[in-house]
């Protein structure tokens, strides 16, 4: 299964998650060097909330902010099919 | 060793003290150079090296009025090449990312130092990476004219990009197939420079206008071209269409016009920037509705200014650089628009002009606590830019304000420390964001004109934690320790060191 969300818009990000038999978070992002542990708690945090695990977790990064990040992933998730 | 800022410098080179501090020493002048040669027409780069016996551990100079479409520089180095000269400097007023064969020249050892005011591109990035086996010097606008006159920077041999000049040797920047307008940069090194050539495209009979004088050059090589005009100036230089920066822009201009600095006889510069160049057509519109005539617009000059001095709202232009096709035409018609030299403009010792500037207003790449700007680098250390006239306008201008989005693509604009200060805090009087205005704590003065404002008047840490808020606290950088370069304040000592990354 297979789901995909957001832009690769300034500001924004494209997630794209897959079914998987382990967790695994790809990030590139433009601001990694700052925010790399940033974002990885944000989605960490948002995989807790959908009580998911073993996924295959892409995101390209344009700088997007916490909310967008969350936003885009819940989304990603849920349209998983 | 550690300057007045806490800002670490290499032994041996001059420590920053205070942007005053030039006001403690005497104006240092070398004498003029005048050429007796008159026998100047030359057809080639090769033949010029030859006369000039151009070779190992020169230094040679040029300007950036034809910016990203210059083949000057470029043709230089390609000779440079071909002779396999090693150990030059390069004293370049600005390199731009298509002087990209620096890059080559620079890893083969031909290129070991630069000295340069601004500097984006490729040659930056291999700069940052720890390239060029001496030393990057970045000077600003009014330094580096100030360096040139006091013999600080000696030039062997200046290369003068010239749109058009007469066979002995005068030029003009807006004759020719490729103007760029004034030629403001290269005043000092046509002065000071051991020997000058003057490199051009059209050779005329007559000139227009006169701004490169011909008892001053050694050479006039004549060369199928000097550049690509497309990269030499924009059409059109354009007020920004974002709303965040129209909304700092309107604020900046409320923020002016509350402090009093709007005003008839005031003077201002701006940059060619979008949220800039918005600030200049705000403040047109105030002073059409209050009725107000300023006395002067300086700098970089662009269609903004040049309609307010044919509107009658301005009386005269001071123009160092022109941005676009309007300012070239405005210098070419217009009796009150004048040159300025790169050291009338901002050369501390030479009552430049940037001391008479109501108002000024700068970009940041960052800005920190202590108001400190950086224009030089990006967030992650790489070089990306430099002062320009920054430091030079920010010390001479009764208010320098600076507007800046709070963030840009989650990159935070303010910092509790910027990673290489350009301009020192202390010259800095207000930041405009589109989520308040702080104003240096320093100007009481203006802060007490300030008490009844409705503007948002923050403080600057208070904009820092909103900021953060959405973007979180940035991850602090880790650089390198190798010096790659140095940034030189207008007055030859060092503010800060720039490192490897």
């Amino acid at each position: 299964m297979k789901g995909i969300a957001g832009t690769l818009e300034s500001n924004d990000c494209l997630i794209t998650v897959e079914t998987s038999d382990k967790l695994e978070i790809i990030i590139n992002s433009p601001v990694a060097y700052l925010y790399e542990d940033e974002i990885k708690k944000t989605i960490l945090e948002v995989l807790k909330n959908e009580k998911q695990e073993k996924l295959k977790i892409v995101m390209e990064d344009k700088g997007a902010l916490d909310y967008t990040i969350r936003a885009r992933l819940i989304v990603a998730i849920r349209r998983m099919k | 060793m550690k300057n007045s800022l806490g800002r670490k410098v290499p032994n041996g080179y001059p420590l920053f003290e205070a942007s005053n501090a030039f006001e403690k020493k005497k104006r240092v002048l070398i004498s003029e150079v005048k050429t007796k040669n008159k026998d100047k027409l030359v057809n080639s780069y090769a033949e010029v090296f030859e006369k000039l016996e151009i070779k190992d551990g020169m230094t040679l100079s040029f300007h950036h009025h034809l910016r990203n479409g210059d083949q000057v520089l470029n043709a230089c180095m390609e000779e440079v090449k071909r002779r396999d000269l090693k150990n030059l400097t390069i004293a370049a007023s600005a390199i731009f990312p298509n002087n990209e064969i620096l890059v080559e020249l620079i890893k083969n050892k031909n290129v070991t130092n630069i000295y340069t005011n601004y500097l984006n591109g490729p040659v930056a990035e291999a700069i940052s990476h720890g390239e060029l086996e001496g030393m990057l010097i970045m000077q600003t606008h009014g330094g580096r004219a100030r360096a040139i006159e006091a013999g600080e920077l000696k030039i062997d041999v200046a290369f003068i990009a010239t749109p058009a000049a007469t066979k002995s040797g005068g030029g003009s920047g807006v004759d020719g197939k490729n103007p760029c307008g004034v030629l403001g940069y290269p005043i000092p090194d046509m002065l000071y420079a051991k020997k000058k050539v003057v490199v051009t495209d059209s050779l005329v009979d007559k000139l227009t206008i006169t701004d490169i004088k011909h008892e001053y050059i050694d050479y006039v090589l004549k060369v199928d071209s000097i550049g690509d005009s497309k990269g030499i100036v924009s059409g059109t230089t354009q007020v920004t269409f974002d709303p965040i920066g129209l909304k700092i822009a309107k604020d900046a201009t409320h923020l002016l016009y509350e402090l009093g600095v709007i005003k008839d006889g005031f003077s201002m510069q701006t940059g060619a920037g979008g949220t800039s160049l918005a600030v200049a057509s705000f403040v047109r519109e105030k002073m059409i509705k209050e009725k107000i005539k300023g006395k002067m617009a300086s700098g970089g000059i662009t269609s903004y200014f040049v309609s307010m001095l044919e509107e009658g709202l301005i009386e005269e232009i001071r123009d160092v650089q022109c941005f676009d096709l309007e300012a070239i035409r405005s210098y070419k018609e217009n009796e009150k628009h004048y040159l300025m030299s790169a050291s009338k403009y901002a050369n501390p010792y030479d009552n430049p002009v940037v001391n008479d500037l109501s108002f000024m207003i700068l970009g940041a790449t960052e800005i920190d606590l202590d108001f400190n700007v950086n224009v030089t680098t990006s967030s992650n250390g790489v070089i990306m830019g430099g002062s320009g006239g920054h430091s030079d306008a920010a010390y001479g201008a009764e208010i320098a304000l600076v507007v800046a989005k709070t963030m840009n693509a989650r990159i935070p604009i303010i910092k509790k420390a910027v990673t290489t200060i350009t301009t020192p805090g202390s010259d800095i009087d207000c930041l405009v964001t589109e989520r308040g205005i702080a104003i240096n704590p320093k100007r009481k003065d203006l802060l007490e004109k300030l008490k009844n404002s409705k503007l948002k008047i923050v403080s600057i840490e208070e904009l820092m934690e909103e900021t953060y808020k959405f973007t979180r606290e940035p991850k602090p950088l880790e650089l390198k320790s190798k010096v790659v370069g140095l940034v030189e304040y207008r007055d030859g000592t060092i503010i800060d060191s720039l490192y490897q990354v």
